[in-house]
């Protein structure tokens, strides 16, 4: 087939674009994806029993508002990466804002708490299945993202694979919050991010094996 | 911005509103740039150039729908067309690797020019091997311009099946398209 003959093959027929096909795509994984993580976390996990009195208390909205900001910076990459030639521009920048300013506030607590405190602080008493919960309940947020980018055109596939696995974690993390009984920062400075972070790993490797088109 | 991609940008904005005879012509105009695009970049492999051009109109179509009108046209062409040219540089390196493990000289790539030559690639052929439920529509409508309406009566599908059918079998064309080499 010659080349004028693929042009008009596809010019052939070709119905008006869908508007708004890209925005919805994301708005459909993120519903699907998210319910799915709040049904997982009702059913494996459970809302922590003294959640109404933990909401009380300005820590409980920090914790909330740590994965909420990463998710906001992560949305932005997982959009921009799904569009062949949109730069990052700024979202880096706005992707490192969040867990700087944690890491400033644990070591601030850190520094003020007695020497003997401080693994406590790193520690709590479930940092071992922390990471672990968060990447759990990121799966399938991970799995809706996948299918919508593989429906749109990411050219660099590791960093759009990354993208969308730190967006399935910060949901993750963004709904454990409900179950997890930790309030300090220094825990969540490093066992959230942890958590967060692992399927960001996760994507960056499946990222070139799943999204081509 | 410059005159003809303006005047480019117009024409798809305008195609994707479903003006199919305007959107012929941003196809034909592209497919002009692309082939300088890629000539320049596979000066080693001009036998390949005809054959990316089309994988690149074919994704370039396949893949409209990530098309914003905000931005500028060249950034999202370019990077369609880098992405299938590295995308066609891997598969025949890992391709040549294994011919030919010992070789590592990047002048292999010149000295296959008649192999790449013989495995020029026929979209008709390819277009055999879809599924009926992809090719049918495929044929009634993109290649006999018939309306969904009439394709769908042919070939007894429903006309939401017809429509899937054309898009999923582009879609499994440029699948295709990658493996074929």
């Amino acid at each position: 087939m010659k080349t004028d003959e693929l042009i008009t093959m596809l010019a052939s027929g070709a119905e008006a674009a869908e508007p708004h096909a890209f925005e919805r795509r994301f708005t459909i994984a993120l519903g699907w994806g998210a319910f799915g993580t709040t049904l997982l976390m009702a059913i494996m996990l459970g809302v922590r029993p003294d959640i109404a009195e933990a909401a009380r208390l300005p820590m409980f909205w920090m914790k909330l508002a740590f994965p909420a900001a990463l998710l906001a910076g992560a949305l932005l990459a997982t959009v921009r990466l799904s569009r062949p030639g949109v730069r990052l521009g700024r979202v880096p920048a706005a992707l490192a804002a969040p867990v700087l300013a944690m890491w400033l506030l644990a070591v601030v607590v850190l520094l003020s708490a007695a020497p003997v405190e401080r693994a406590q602080l790193i520690y709590g008493d479930t940092w071992a299945s922390c990471p672990f919960n968060v990447a759990m309940l990121s799966a399938p947020v991970f799995v809706a993202l996948l299918w919508a980018m593989k429906g749109l055109a990411p050219t660099r596939l590791a960093l759009a694979g990354a993208a969308a696995g730190l967006l399935a974690g910060a949901v993750g993390a963004l709904v454990y919050t409900l179950h997890c009984p930790e309030m300090e920062s220094p825990f969540l400075a490093v066992w959230y991010l942890l958590g967060m972070l692992i399927p960001a790993a996760v994507g960056a490797m499946l990222g070139p094996r799943l999204l081509r088109w | 911005m410059s005159a003809s991609e303006d005047r480019l940008r117009d024409l798809l904005v305008r195609g994707l509103a479903g003006d199919t005879a305007t959107y012929h012509a941003f196809l034909k105009e592209l497919s002009a740039h692309l082939r300088a695009f890629l000539r320049g970049r596979l000066s080693r492999l001009p036998n390949e150039v005809e054959d990316l051009v089309q994988e690149t109109l074919l994704a370039v179509h396949n893949q409209r729908h990530t098309y914003d009108a905000a931005q500028p046209l060249t950034a999202w062409i370019h990077a369609i067309a880098r992405y299938k040219l590295i995308d066609l540089l891997r598969r025949r390196a890992g391709r040549d690797a294994l011919n030919d493990p010992l070789d590592d000289d990047l002048d292999v790539f010149a000295a296959s020019d008649t192999e790449a030559d013989d495995a020029r690639r026929d979209l008709a052929k390819l277009l055999e091997r879809l599924p009926d439920r992809q090719r049918l529509p495929i044929i009634h409508m993109k290649l006999h311009g018939m309306s969904v309406v009439e394709a769908a009566r042919i070939t007894g599908m429903s006309e939401s099946a017809v429509k899937v059918g054309v898009h999923r079998g582009l879609k499994a064309l440029a699948v295709m398209m990658r493996g074929e080499r």
